[in-house]
């Protein structure tokens, strides 16, 4: 199974109760798989600065003094915010790749979660509501995010396991489902350099999108080939920057709803997820096509839906 | 008539009330309030009564039904109907995927479209899409009629028995083993009445019927080497 949901906000005045939104649906979503969750949610930005979510099992011992070993390091001031077992860097524009190099020798117990301008990812083993409770999602303002609630299938329940994943700066991804040709192209695709940390599938799913695009893909391009070259189940929620994109596989087997009003584009597994949001009973809600690409993003105007491919 | 707020009395207590009623109840009309996509609404209904569902439902709203009439003013989601023996589920929006799978009997009625395996291993159960079904609609339909006013998906039919299939727009591509069939009176006598009970507006003559090439379904010795 596995639950997952999405929220584009197009309404300005609802950015700050985007955290909130996001938990209550990732919360009816509960049924669908109780092992793990995870949200990614794009927040604001600062000019000439970006932003690492790195996780610890052991965050009193691994962020203690973290800010400050971390500046040195890497020659510009880190600030660190602590939630739980995550911690949010907040670094010089640029220096990710220097920042993860410093964190492998500072503490290789330290796990990268996401890094980028505006996105962080906050996921851990446990159900939607204490995941979402431990980091005070609810109370996190922003543009868009995408959850997941995990019922394990391909890989163990760690949060190394849990979505979303992290594939590329300010792009993550969810999924329901499972591929099964993920061995053969974790295999592939470590070949070509591409960083893959666990057994998961996803994050195989994941890693091929950012493959794509580092060969100069668009995103739209990069979830367009992956009907081709993933076999296996999948609905896969995807957030940029930018905006939200959503591809089914051709079976579509796993289910997906959206909804769509003048304030908002939401994605759930099931219309469950949906029926608390602001104005449901009128909005145009529609199950996204198979073997097809769909992308929302703030760039264009705030009312049109386009498929990217 | 009775209502029931779905939120207040919850599911299990909800179908109880259901279940509870007998060939000669006195209280034959119920109104179910606050479905917000609930799971298995008036499932097992055995009776001759009339549910009306307000609001979009999810799984498998009114599944195995016998006798009952089910109305959903809203959406429906998956499996809606699946199994059902007879009596009548009518969806004034759009239904999700796998609509009516394994239907014995009875008629399910869709006001918008259906979405993929929409009648999947039909065993005669009749469905009337008024609007567009999604692909692998019917795959394996034993018995049974399926009608869809607008247009079919991919692989209709797919390894179908004796099922039939009208459609009045484009089929996308047909299934293995399914065909363009004749449309002979007595198909066109069928078509009238499920369109007359549907309460759609169509001419049975814009329809085209397909079904088994019956080709899969008994043994071909040349086929011998493939097992």
């Amino acid at each position: 199974m596995c639950g997952i949901v999405g929220l584009f906000l197009k309404d300005k005045a609802l950015e700050p109760k985007l955290g909130e939104m996001l938990t209550a649906m990732l919360i009816t979503m509960t049924d669908r798989g109780p092992d793990s969750a995870g949200i990614a949610i794009y927040g604001a930005e600062t000019k000439g600065r970006a932003k690492m979510t790195v996780q610890s099992d052991t965050p009193e011992t691994a962020f203690a003094g973290l800010d400050k070993a971390l500046t040195k390091v890497i020659g510009g001031t880190v600030k660190m915010t602590v939630k739980s077992t995550h911690a949010v860097l907040d670094i010089p524009e640029g220096t990710a790749p220097a920042v993860r190099a410093a964190l492998d020798g500072i503490d290789a117990s330290i796990r990268v979660m996401s890094r980028g301008s505006s996105l962080e990812i906050y996921k851990e083993v446990g159900l939607p509501k204490d995941v979402a409770e431990r980091f005070g999602i609810a109370k996190m303002s922003g543009t868009h995010g995408i959850g997941h609630t995990r019922m394990a299938t391909e890989s163990a329940v760690t949060t190394m396991g849990a979505h979303p994943y992290n594939t590329g700066d300010d792009q993550c991804l969810v999924h329901n489902g499972s591929l099964s040709n993920h061995n053969n192209l974790r295999r592939t695709l470590r070949r070509e350099g591409i960083l893959i940390e666990t057994e998961n599938d996803t994050e195989v799913g994941a890693a091929y999108i950012t493959w794509q695009m580092q060969n100069g893909a668009t995103l739209g391009e990069a979830l367009t080939s992956s009907l081709d070259d993933l076999d296996g189940f999948f609905t896969f929620v995807v957030g940029t920057k930018d905006g939200l994109g959503v591809v089914r596989d051709p079976i579509a087997c796993k289910p997906a709803v959206m909804a769509e009003t003048d304030q908002y584009v939401a994605f759930g597994s099931e219309y469950r997820a949906l029926v608390n949001l602001p104005g449901i009973e009128n909005a145009r809600v529609w199950e996204p096509e198979p073997a097809t690409v769909y992308f929302w993003n703030h760039d264009t105007s705030p009312t049109s839906s386009e498929k990217a491919a | 008539m009775q209502t029931i707020d779905l939120t207040e009395t919850g599911l299990r207590e909800t179908n109880k009330m259901l279940h509870a009623q007998a060939a000669n109840t006195n209280q034959t009309v119920w109104t179910i309030e606050n479905a917000k996509g609930a799971h298995a609404i008036a499932c097992g209904l055995d009776a001759p009564i009339e549910v009306t569902v307000k609001g979009s439902t999810g799984y498998y709203c009114g599944g195995m039904n016998q006798q009952a009439t089910i109305n959903i003013h809203g959406s429906a989601g998956p499996g809606t109907g699946e199994n059902i023996m007879s009596g009548k589920i009518v969806i004034e929006g759009d239904a999700s995927q796998y609509l009516g799978a394994t239907g014995h009997g009875g008629l399910i009625v869709v006001k918008g479209n259906a979405s993929s395996r929409c009648g999947i291993s039909m065993k005669g159960v009749n469905i009337v899409v008024q609007g567009n079904i999604g692909h692998m609609s019917a795959f394996m339909g034993q018995s049974g009629n399926l009608v869809v006013c607008g247009d079919a998906g991919d692989a209709l039919g797919d390894s179908c028995y004796e099922a039939r299939f009208f459609v009045r727009g484009k089929v996308k591509s047909l299934g293995a083993d399914c065909e363009k069939k004749e449309m002979r009176p007595e198909h066109i006598a069928i078509l009238t009445e499920l369109l007359a009970e549907a309460g759609f507006d169509a001419k049975p003559e814009e329809f085209t019927r397909y079904g088994s090439a019956r080709k899969l379904y008994n043994f071909d010795v040349d086929n011998a080497a493939a097992y």
